[in-house]
């Protein structure tokens, strides 16, 4: 089977038919990956696609009970041969992880600059102290850490791009040739992403070392890696040059995860989504794992599992039907870049549905320093007006949310919702509080832990019915299917339990479960940013059709440029607690006034062949 | 914190130590007038009770004056060490405390040191190989000794190794560091034994759930020796729980004592209790009553402190972001 690529010479590592099970499961079916010295490959999937163990896998770290066949071959040694002390000889010198989670990556016992220090002592120039100290500072300045005390403090006491540089420290100290970088910055801020990955890349330029980024970015991967090689349930869908790649997308999910991802420069009518969600690789032998969400998916499609061949000098794909379809791809994706018409611009702060002025709010820090969460905020919400919220973690957007649906009382300043004084939900007359209650409502970030497990979709809904306005007639059948038609869920649903279904479906259920009391205004908070790519573009166009139908207003609360480009006609910038820059979301993120929002919008990946204005 | 904020941190446990014990101190003086019958008679214990006996004793424990008045006179001698008078031998309290104490302080710290150490050791063992028959025999171990009482486990451990296999003896607190350790040796196991289960049970929990972590994963993917692994990182990050319920386990373990030291018949504290509350001597009651309480505070005060030096996270005093 020629499933890897091309490539010249012999690769510092080449993965030929790597399957990983666990048990008789399939995880993975056979794959080959290939990087040359000093190259930088992407492998791009979304949950489940095995990415994660696949990496584990190269650096023989597999979890209790998880296995894998196959050939792993660094520099012509067979590392799936070796026994567990030898492959410590080889883990740390020639291949080094960096993992997800900065804040669980670290010893939480152990001090930053011991992480480097512990990799140093084999050496026999380290074997004392002093140089081994020195050698630390010189290895943390190489991670751009020139802060003395870092290397003294505890993990808890860093932030989390400290950390993430602390662990890609520690990954480099015994300087590996190749290294597995597994999401490294999905985890972090959006500015401190774009630093880690920048990071990352000029690490990686001026050793010459090789890189495997995992990542379920796309994006990200086009501008960060030469090489992409696409994961589906377990399946290399396409593998290919980067540029090429994004150039024109051979494979049909390729593409739709490239339009899944909402532009960051354009606003679209609709996102193109994908249908349905990720299955497992289990269900899916056999066939085109991506058949059952593809368009152009026919009885060959089924038939067998699609090899991976090749199509063009570098280019491979899994799809059987690629040149006959390959135009109506290239269509698709003109078709899907052209812009919205402008959305009228609405001047007027009369008759606001929701008013937020000189908000505070103040929380009692650790030995009575208070911390001040919310400094100061104003802001309007028109009817039928759907209104972003950026900002990154601490910029205290959940707290002003929170606020808002009365979940936290303000410290200060006043809020009023439809005319009601609504700044203390204490204090309000009974009435007024059942109606502010039903005018505004809130979708979490997490769509598995807002629903209760021993409840079924229908026992939800109809609860949330019997709460709403005149709640006289009962929580029919008829109106609970008709809530689930609205978030495109069938009646059917309604028997189901949160456990069987999927993060999409759960976040539909919540938005269905918010509809029921008929609000005026929803208050999401990150609604979208636990979802993965294929299904983000779902809901997102949700709550586009749902507000265009019901005339609801948003407060879209995200750390993500991209996504409130989609979705809110004015945008407040949130950074420390206080709104830097305000105004229409064409104007904020085209022409960013204040240097914050500069730096956000520079901190959305871009790829070279892709510099916009 | 640095130094100065550990020592707030002490004082502040230490002040909230102070009442408790003030509160025990007065139920343990009350129970003289809790015991049924005249506190008198109760003093008087075998002692002939002649007009001029009876006077002395309403005279040395100043029964004529109101309840409070007593409590705080009896309070201040307490506080200089006197404890009163044993009414059997006549003898102070605190003397024959101190007698006793040597050998339930031998046997307590030896019987800690096994539960610790060993049970530590079975639990990384099992957490290692979990699913194993390894594994599973630990645990039915753990269960077994927790559900024999320490007494029973005693008997057949006397039974066993004292009168079967002659390897230890089975009589006698011994004398000397050796001999002691010798003849302490069976009743410090049967002590261990009905406790160990606990710390098996959650040495292997947090082991197990250390093994998962990501910076173990992490550890492992940069080549650190298994070595460093076990003990840099799952070892010292799967011993925080560990000592959280050690306070629990030391307190289990003198109050084991009790049983054990009459099972064996070692002459220690447990052994003076019991022989004090069959023969009505109330001050020795009181005085061990309350050496016990205040051991089982000054263990949980120590507790927090070890536990609060081992966790930086607590140490450093972690701000929530």
């Amino acid at each position: 089977m020629n499933t890897h690529v091309a490539s010249t010479g012999n690769p510092l590592l080449r993965v030929e038919g790597l399957a990983i099970s666990h048990g008789a499961v399939p995880i993975t079916t056979p794959l080959s990956i290939a990087v040359e010295r000093g190259e930088t490959i992407a492998i791009v999937g979304e949950s489940g696609s095995g990415k994660s163990l696949t990496a584990r896998a190269i650096a023989g770290i597999l979890p209790p009970g998880i296995n894998a066949t196959g050939t792993v071959t660094l520099d012509g040694i067979p590392l799936m041969r070796l026994a567990e002390t030898e492959l410590r000889r080889i883990r740390g010198f020639r291949v080094s992880m960096l993992m997800q989670d900065p804040f669980t990556m670290l010893n939480p016992l152990m001090r930053g600059g011991d992480h480097i220090d512990e990799m140093l002592r084999g050496r026999p120039e380290f074997a004392s102290r002093a140089p081994r100290a020195a050698e630390v500072k010189r290895r943390l300045a190489e991670v751009g850490i020139v802060e003395e005390d870092v290397a003294r403090r505890m993990p808890f006491q860093l932030s989390g791009g400290m950390c993430q540089r602390v662990a890609l420290a520690a990954a480099l100290a015994r300087d590996p040739e190749l290294l597995i970088a597994d999401e490294p910055s999905t985890a972090l801020d959006v500015t401190t992403q774009a630093e880690i990955i920048r990071l990352l890349r000029r690490i990686q330029r001026e050793r010459h070392m090789s890189l495997i980024l995992i990542t379920h970015n796309l994006r990200l991967a086009f501008s960060t890696c030469e090489r992409i090689y696409v994961l589906y349930a377990g399946s290399l869908l396409e593998v290919g040059d980067a540029a090429a790649v994004e150039r024109q997308p051979f494979h049909p999910y390729t593409l739709g995860l490239l339009l899944s991802e909402p532009p960051a420069d354009i606003r679209v009518p609709r996102l193109v989504a994908i249908r349905g969600s990720v299955p497992q690789a289990a269900d899916v032998v056999g066939r085109c794992g991506f058949a059952d969400r593809c368009d152009w998916a026919k009885q060959i499609c089924r038939a067998g599992k699609p090899p991976l061949v090749a199509r063009d000098i570098g280019r491979l794909t899994a799809c059987v039907r690629q040149d006959e379809i390959q135009g109506e791809l290239d269509a698709l994706r003109t078709a899907a870049l052209c812009a919205a018409p402008a959305t009228p611009r609405r001047d007027e702060t009369e008759g606001a549905l929701v008013r937020i002025d000189a908000l505070v709010k103040t929380f009692d820090g650790p030995r009575g320093h208070p911390i001040r969460a919310v400094k100061h905020v104003s802001l309007r919400i028109m009817p039928g007006e759907s209104v972003g919220l950026v900002g990154e973690s601490g910029s205290g957007k959940t707290t002003l949310g929170r606020c808002l649906v009365g979940l936290e009382t303000p410290t200060a300043g006043d809020i009023r919702i439809d005319g009601i004084a609504a700044a203390d939900f204490g204090a309000m007359a009974k009435a007024d509080r059942a109606r502010v209650r039903r005018t505004i409502q809130m979708i979490f970030q997490d769509p598995y832990s807002t629903l209760n497990p021993r409840h079924s979709v229908g026992q939800a809904l109809s609860e949330a019915l019997r709460a709403s306005a005149g709640a006289a007639s009962a929580a029919t059948p008829e109106r609970i299917a008709a809530l689930l038609a609205d978030v495109g869920l069938s009646a059917a649903y309604a028997t189901r339990r949160p456990a069987s279904l999927s993060g999409g479906e759960r976040q539909r259920v919540a938005i269905a479960r918010a509809l029921a009391v008929k609000p005026a205004i929803l208050v999401c908070d990150e609604p979208v940013s636990a979802l993965d790519v294929s299904v983000q573009a779902q809901v997102l166009n949700l709550f586009k059709r749902l507000q265009a139908e019901h005339g609801l207003s948003y407060l879209f609360i995200t750390h993500d440029l991209a996504v409130v480009r989609q979705i809110a006609e004015r945008i407040y910038v949130l950074y420390l607690g206080e709104i830097v820059e305000e105004g229409p979301t064409e104007r904020v993120i085209g022409d960013p006034q204040h240097p914050y929002t500069r730096r956000l919008v520079e901190s959305i990946p871009r790829s070279a062949n892709q510099h916009a204005p | 914190m640095t130094g100065s904020g550990v020592i707030v941190f002490v004082m502040r446990r230490f002040a909230v130590a102070v009442p408790l014990l003030l509160i025990i101190s007065f139920g343990v003086f009350a129970l003289v007038h809790i015991a049924p019958g005249d506190p008198v008679r109760s003093l008087l214990g075998a002692r002939a009770s002649d007009p001029a006996t009876l006077a002395a004793i309403r005279e040395h424990y100043h029964l004529d004056d109101p309840f409070l008045i007593q409590y705080f006179k009896w309070l201040s001698k307490v506080v200089q060490g006197d404890l009163g008078v044993s009414i059997l031998g006549n003898r102070a309290v605190t003397s024959t405390i101190a007698d006793r104490l040597g050998v339930t302080i031998f046997l307590s710290l030896m019987s800690a040191v096994l539960v610790l150490g060993l049970g530590v050791l079975l639990g990384a063992v099992a957490a290692f190989r979990r699913g194993t028959r390894l594994d599973r025999a630990v645990v039915m171990f753990g269960v077994f000794g927790i559900s024999s009482p320490a007494f029973v486990t005693g008997i057949f451990l006397l039974y066993f190794f004292g009168a079967l296999l002659h390897w230890f003896p089975i009589f006698g607190p011994g004398t000397g560091f050796l001999n002691r350790a010798w003849h302490l040796t069976l009743p410090a196991l049967a002590l261990a034994i009905s406790v160990m289960a606990i710390v098996i049970k959650i040495t292997r929990a947090a082991m197990i759930e250390e093994l998962d972590r990501d910076y173990v994963t992490f550890a492992r993917a940069r080549g650190l020796s298994s070595r460093r692994i076990t003990f840099a990182y799952v070892l010292r990050n799967a011993l925080i729980p560990v000592v959280t319920a050690a306070g629990l386990i030391v307190v289990g373990i003198v109050s084991g004592a009790i049983y054990v030291e009459v099972t064996f018949s070692l002459p220690g504290l447990g052994a003076l209790t019991i022989d004090a509350v069959q023969k009505r001597d109330i001050p020795t009651i009181q005085g061990t009553t309350l050496l016990f309480s205040v051991f089982v505070v000054l263990v949980n005060l120590a507790i927090d402190v070890i536990y609060m030096l081992i966790d930086p996270r607590i140490r450093f005093g972690r701000v929530e972001s």
